[in-house]
């Protein structure tokens, strides 16, 4: 009886609690910004495409939602000619931004993204491509990985350093 | 004229009460949930209109405009009948309910009898509705509720005697003209504490709700029942819950009576609707805090606990009366 009444005193005393809720549409939560939504291509600082098609993304998202195809530059460099994300599919993992060795595919933290139409889910690269460089404001992948010309070959120029064997690096 | 005036008094105050009742059963429902959000550090249903209020007619639609619909192994009879029962036997109850001073419907001088007859006539709702649903879960929510009315039934009429003892008379208006000097939740503190027990087991809401049960027996005897023969059973529900309040408030709480030591400073009326708000939302406390008992417990706590209190509050009292009356 008295554990009874305990228990209704501390539920009233809960009428001048704040209430938990966040009254969503006009009340907006505050989402870090890595926080792991809506997924986007980024750009390089010059406005290339980041993206050089090498599928590892594809290859490690545990969903299968990520379907690409490779192609070719006059001047050797990779491209995909197609970049396709099924959202209704993604589970927002976030392991292909983890996988991607050029900062290319990257999270937002964007959620609202509802469709009544399931093939309105279905992301084309010209949906998933943006303006901007994302998270990493001054990378450029070529700038670091070096690039072979019709000159010289990757990290005989001056200030360049030769690319590490990895294969070497095994124990 | 002015006769022709007493004389439809009670009829308009009867079509007031009809319409008042189900508008106020309805705003219920939306602000029991606005209350338990508050106590449970939500905000409840607020999006449709002012708080929230467009809610009650946003929910009414949706029930009306649903399939009205009787299962094919039902007993169709009973079935339909059910649910009209529990609101014509509570709508019944708020005929001797005195409002306010002349402002009633019938003040009979049997009327505590009368409301006590309407809210077991309302076990007939539940039962019947359990019954024809041909369901085991409604059949064990309709055996559940006729188990948990009747053995409630006998004290919540007990637990009145004291006061009837007390004011020598059975009439609603007397009741409430007796408690002039001091109201009968402190002389009658015991028959409070059964009365507001049974009563919310009578009106079987939470945490008696035990003929529902969700949790175990689906919805319990309105399994089966959709749309406006649903909403009716709820209809009836929330009326059963607003009568109770307003019996506990003109029984214990000095009805359209002011408190003794403040005076009568608010309207008759005012005073009646603040102290059946209040018991409202204590109702409702009850729901949001005190969990459901298990069956037997529920059973053993009204025999074993609350009929003994009964029967020594009728003891103590009739002894205190007649020493009094000896003296």
């Amino acid at each position: 009886m008295l554990s009874q009444l305990q228990t209704m005193w501390t539920i009233l005393k809960h009428t001048f609690t704040k209430a938990e809720t966040v009254q969503y549409p006009e009340e907006q939560p505050y989402l870090a910004p890595r926080y792991r939504g809506r997924i986007v291509l980024t750009r390089d600082p010059d406005g290339e495409e980041r993206c050089v098609a090498c599928n590892l993304c594809a290859a490690v998202c545990p969903v299968d939602c990520i379907a690409l195809q490779k192609d070719t530059r006059e001047d050797g460099s990779w491209y995909p000619e197609f970049f396709r994300i099924n959202f209704s599919r993604c589970i927002m993992c976030g392991m292909c931004e983890e996988a991607c060795p050029t900062y290319a595919i990257q999270l937002t933290p964007d959620f609202e993204m509802c469709e009544y139409d399931r093939q309105s889910m279905v992301y084309e690269k010209e949906h998933l491509l943006i303006n901007g460089v994302g998270k990493y404001p001054g990378y450029n992948f070529y700038r670091v990985s070096g690039l072979k010309t019709a000159y010289k070959d990757k990290g005989e120029a001056k200030n360049e350093a030769r690319p590490i064997d990895v294969r070497s690096l095994l124990p | 004229m002015s006769e022709l005036m007493s004389e439809l008094m009670p009829v308009l105050l009867a079509l007031t009460i009809l319409v008042g009742g189900v508008g106020l059963a309805a705003v219920m429902t939306w602000w029991e949930r606005r209350l338990l959000g508050f106590w449970q550090d939500r905000l409840g249903p607020n999006r449709l209109g002012p708080f929230g209020i467009g809610q009650v007619a946003a929910d009414m639609i949706k029930l009306l405009f649903k399939d009205d619909w009787v299962p094919p192994f039902a007993d169709k009879v009973v079935f339909i009948f059910a649910p009209t029962a529990i609101v014509v036997a509570m709508m019944m109850g708020f005929a001797v309910v005195p409002f306010a001073p002349n402002t009633y419907i019938i003040d009979v001088n049997i009327g505590l009898l009368f409301f006590l007859g309407m809210t077991s006539l309302a076990v007939y709702s539940v039962l019947l509705g359990g019954l024809a649903s041909n369901n085991k879960y409604a059949l064990l929510g309709g055996l559940r509720s006729a188990a948990q009315m009747v053995s409630y039934e006998v004290f919540m009429g007990l637990s009145l005697m004291g006061i009837v003892m007390m004011t020598g008379s059975f009439s609603l208006v007397d009741i409430v003209q007796a408690q002039t000097n001091v109201w009968f939740c402190f002389s009658q503190v015991l028959g409070l504490l059964v009365f507001v027990v049974a009563g919310i087991a009578e009106s079987h809401r939470l945490p008696f709700d035990l003929p529902e049960a969700e949790h175990e027996l689906t919805a319990g005897f309105h399994t089966e029942y959709g749309g406006m023969k649903f909403a009716m059973f709820m209809l009836g529900e929330y009326l059963g819950l607003i009568l109770i309040a307003c019996m506990i408030t003109t029984l214990f709480f000095g009805g359209w009576l002011g408190p003794a030591f403040i005076g009568h400073w608010l309207p008759p009326f005012v005073w009646f609707s603040l102290k059946v708000f209040l018991v409202i939302c204590f109702f409702v406390l009850l729901r949001a805090a005190i969990p459901r008992p298990r069956y037997d417990q529920l059973m053993s706590l009204g025999w074993k606990v609350m009929l003994p209190i009964t029967l020594v509050n009728l003891l103590v009292t009739g002894a205190i009366l007649l020493w009094m009356e000896g003296a």
